[in-house]
């Protein structure tokens, strides 16, 4: 075959799209409800995860834990463990590192395995034959230490808080407010400590071939990924290939390298042979990151007619020393709700606790429900239906900053989520509504995530049968970028869907911003489309025609009354297209978000406390939808780990230790089949973000966790008649406020 | 020690030296058959569910020298991407999955679920012992061992629903 011909394009999202150009184009896939093109893989068991597929003559590998929680490692029984049967090595090297990459961070974490600064940190490799000699042989470990856990901070009350200037705002004069205030409320809620808790354990096997290192990992963000391994490592990133064809659930657990790749590689290049390690689940507790516990106090107050006047939310949230993550608790809270007087606050407080990092909806997941509680307060104190007091305080603009929104779709959805679940038939009186041992309640949320892009590359190249291939580095860590990317492609270049393939998950590949922060389907999505349109250029050439006269369609081009098949049009050529998006000034304008709305009805036993979620329905604004059925899935997902936040879901830490108690799944709640009832979602398919991107597509992966503890724990008020500040709402705090 | 391990009707003759070998490490790292899945390695997630004589087992927290001439299906043995079976058909079609992750261990569980049914056992769920129904709660429950962090349950519902239905209530 002859080589390509090339074409790029690149797009910096500076000005607003007025082309809307997926709305022009002919195929009619984008949008659909598509069934993923990975899913027969998937069901049968053939898709391939990271610690599968191992080379031949791999050996494997598992970590030593420290058993204090702050001091050094002096020494460790080394030789001993030399002699077990089958053990190959046992590595203590200063390139290990102390906790994963944060997201994005694309260098090494901190390193060295000598300094420990939580219980469980990883202090020792040991590789064998098999993981069974692995496994025993790390167990036979017997580290020497000068023990300074006596010295270490575990309770966020004890510390004194950092609390950096970048982070604090101020506007008005909100004690001035909350005096003059009709209504006001002054409340202090806490979430715990939560784990991600992955389905897939983190994983990686590497191998070195000709001085190149090549990691099968699971990883969320390749591009980085490969920057902060080659930075561990101390080697050029041109010598690292990071492979995540499939991911098996991240939730930012694997946004940045960890523990499992660095070892792996560090390991591999020792013994010369491939090496895979796979964190065994309490590992991965207590190993990885976890979402930071938070402490928030809101104060909120509005006038008689419950127009607001003013907002304040604080947060004490918590990290190992020196790293630059703190969960961003605040994040929605300047620009949702009205009120001319505001303050934001956060604090940091540096424990010896597993690290924190990015959790599914870093910010928002945790903000928004307590700030959404404090409203339902505030609402019920003014006497102010729940949805009323919410559409009374929309703002026009941002009204922290006064820039306009790029699309406000919050009272559509609460409008229309509260037609749709019947908010109408909500007991009026809390507490009133009781069938037999159960207390029946609803309540409601408003559903808010900010909206992000990230530079992103891809290449897709049309071959002369009309076929496409799409590539870039991007991961599907079941968010669905496969079926996105495809239909994309597929639209822009007029091809059924089952012509496109679309290859993901290779450093290798051009770099895209990764999975993470809901930004990968809109800015990988939006570079493929660059890519496809570069190519459609070409054909427009040989079609004699400007692109925007060009209609592709099931394989063929028409311009004018001429239409002729794709490969006809090709003559043996290859057109490969280079497509990049870069983040612009749109997004300094104008503040984006994704909107939604939830509802909840609750039963809560007057006998055992228990809460039963009975029905959850929300309705979802995020500008284009690209696939309604992946989109569907992602906010049912969302909704669901809602679920676990409100009822379940709390890691414990040893008050003395730090001791990550509940390292598992039989322990750490999440939420199982019988928890869930049916889930109604809307998405408001008309909605379009044109300051978003060339899609004008918005984030969905993360949106819809935004706000459903709040609906429960707004309906575990109206069943109960008593507010909850504690969460998870389990069963001991509800008997105890029931009586 | 010499094991017979009768996978998806073939047989295989695993030399194990080291007893510590459980049945899902033999299934990944000695057959190479790894679409059975570890999630815990603990008996907490579902994930490594395969049917051992005719029963859902967690293959995770039983060793492979127990299985001397035992029948195990996994999920390699349920239908290829090529040749689905109608409750994998349905899991992609009501979207059950998205990483995929717990999916070949949700699979295994439905298809001996139903058949769980089928022959009549009692679940919690149950109203009457003697005449299970394949009602909505009744999959829930049967399947509260297998736990998804993606949380399809309702698509995973609709999916075995959908699949029982078309196949008379049996398994898949």
């Amino acid at each position: 075959m002859s080589n390509p011909i090339e074409v790029t394009l690149t797009h910096r999202m500076n000005l607003p799209d007025e082309e809307n150009l997926l709305d022009r184009m002919a195929q009619g896939v984008v949008s659909t409800p598509m069934d993923r093109p990975e899913g027969p893989l998937k069901v049968s068991g053939t898709a391939t995860y990271a610690d599968e597929d191992h080379p031949p003559g791999t050996a494997y590998g598992w970590f030593v834990r420290a058993a204090i929680t702050s001091g050094r490692v002096t020494g460790l029984n080394t030789r001993e463990l030399e002699a077990m049967p089958g053990v190959l090595a046992v590595i203590r090297d200063n390139r290990m590192i102390r906790n994963p990459a944060q997201g994005g961070d694309a260098k090494s974490p901190h390193q060295g395995p000598s300094e420990v600064f939580y219980k469980g940190q990883p202090i020792a490799l040991v590789v064998a034959e098999t993981f069974e000699q692995a496994r025993d042989a790390a167990l036979a470990a017997r580290p020497d230490y000068k023990d300074r856990s006596d010295r270490a901070v575990i309770l966020p009350t004890r510390t004194d808080y950092e609390k950096p200037r970048s982070k604090q705002s101020s506007q008005g004069n909100l004690d001035k407010a909350m005096r003059n205030a009709a209504f006001a409320v002054d409340v202090e809620y806490d979430t715990p400590s939560m784990s991600h808790a992955a389905m897939e354990p983190h994983a990686a096997v590497a191998w070195w071939q000709d001085g190149r290192l090549t990691v099968r990992g699971s990883y969320q963000m390749l591009n980085s990924n490969a920057q902060e391994l080659a930075d561990a490592l101390g080697i050029s990133v041109k010598k690292v290939r990071i492979l995540s064809r499939y991911v098996g659930g991240g939730f930012g657990s694997k946004l940045g390298i960890g523990h499992e790749g660095v070892g792996a590689a560090i390991a591999a290049q020792k013994l010369d042979r491939p090496v895979a390690i796979a964190l065994h689940r309490r590992q991965v507790f207590e190993a990885t990151h976890r979402r930071s516990e938070t402490r928030q106090r809101v104060r909120l107050c509005c006038d008689a007619d419950g127009r607001m006047t003013g907002i304040g939310h604080e947060a004490w949230v918590s990290n190992l020393p020196g790293e630059t993550f703190s969960e961003p608790v605040t994040q929605a809270t300047p620009f949702t709700w009205a009120g001319e007087n505001r303050e934001i606050g956060h604090y940091i407080g540096r424990l010896n606790l597993t690290g924190a990092g990015s959790m599914r909806a870093p910010g928002e997941a945790v903000g928004v429900p307590i700030t959404d509680a404090a409203m339902d307060e505030l609402a019920e104190a003014a006497g102010i239906d729940p949805v009323e007091f919410r559409l009374r305080n929309i703002p026009e603009a941002d009204p922290s900053s006064g820039k306009p929104f790029s699309s406000n779709r919050l009272a559509d959805c609460i409008r229309i989520g509260a037609e749709r679940f019947g908010w109408s038939g909500r007991p009026k009186v809390p507490g009133s509504r009781r069938e037999g041992e159960w207390l029946i309640g609803f309540g409601m949320s408003g559903v808010i995530r900010v909206n992000m892009l990230g530079d992103s590359t891809a290449r897709v190249t049309l071959r002369p049968d009309g076929t496409a291939l799409v590539e870039t580095d991007m991961t599907d860590i079941g968010t669905g970028s496969y079926s996105v990317l495809t239909q994309i492609a597929a639209e822009m270049l007029g091809l059924p869907p089952d012509r496109v393939t679309t290859v993901l998950g290779d450093s290798d590949l051009p770099p895209s911003i990764g999975s993470g922060g809901s930004r990968g389907a809109a800015s990988s999505g939006s570079s493929v489309m660059l890519a496809a349109r570069a190519v459609r250029g070409k054909l427009a050439e040989r079609m004699g025609c400007d692109e925007e006269d060009l209609t592709l369609k099931d394989g063929t081009a028409i311009a004018g009354n001429r239409q002729r098949d794709l490969a006809d049009v090709l003559a043996g050529d290859i057109l490969q297209g280079t497509g990049t998006i870069k983040r612009g000034a749109a997004e300094a304008h104008h503040r984006q978000s994704s909107w939604g709305a939830e509802f909840c009805e609750v039963a809560v036993s007057s006998v055992t406390g228990e809460v039963h979620v009975r029905r959850l329905s929300g309705v979802f604004a995020a500008g284009r939808i690209l696939n309604a059925k992946t989109a569907r899935s992602q906010c049912m997902g969302g909704m669901i780990f809602g679920i676990g936040q409100a009822l379940h879901e709390e890691v414990f830490h040893d008050a003395r230790d730090g001791s990550f108690m509940n390292r598992d799944l039989a322990e750490y709640h999440v939420p199982a089949n019988l928890d869930v009832p049916h889930i109604d979602i809307e998405l408001l398919m008309d909605d379009r973000d044109p300051y978003a991107n060339p899609m004008q597509a918005k984030g969905i992966g993360e949106l819809a966790l935004c706000g459903t503890a709040a609906a429960i724990v707004n309906a575990i008020a109206n069943a109960t008649g008593h507010r909850f500040r504690s969460f998870p709402i389990t069963l001991d705090k509800v008997l105890e406020k029931l009586g | 020690m010499d094991v017979t391990l009768t996978v998806n009707g073939t047989p295989h003759v695993l030399n194990l030296e080291d007893p510590r070998v459980s049945l899902l490490d033999a299934l990944r790292q000695r057959l190479d058959l790894t679409g059975t899945k570890k999630g815990c390695d603990h008996g907490q997630c579902g994930a490594c569910t395969v049917i051992v004589n005719g029963r859902r087992i967690n293959s995770c927290m039983t060793l492979a020298v127990m299985h001397d001439g035992d029948e195990i299906t996994t999920i390699e043995g349920i239908g290829t991407p090529g040749d689905l079976a109608p409750l994998q058909q349905a899991f992609i079609r009501h979207d059950g999955f998205q990483c995929g992750y717990c999916t070949p261990g949700q699979i295994m569980s439905a298809t001996a679920m139903l058949e769980e049914v089928r022959q009549g056992w009692p679940s919690q769920m149950t109203g009457d012992l003697g005449r299970p129904e394949l009602t909505d709660d009744e999959i829930r429950e049967r399947m509260s061992g297998n736990i998804c962090r993606c949380s399809c349950y309702p698509n995973i519902v609709d999916a075995i629903r959908d699949a029982a239905g078309r196949t008379g209530g049996t398994a898949a």
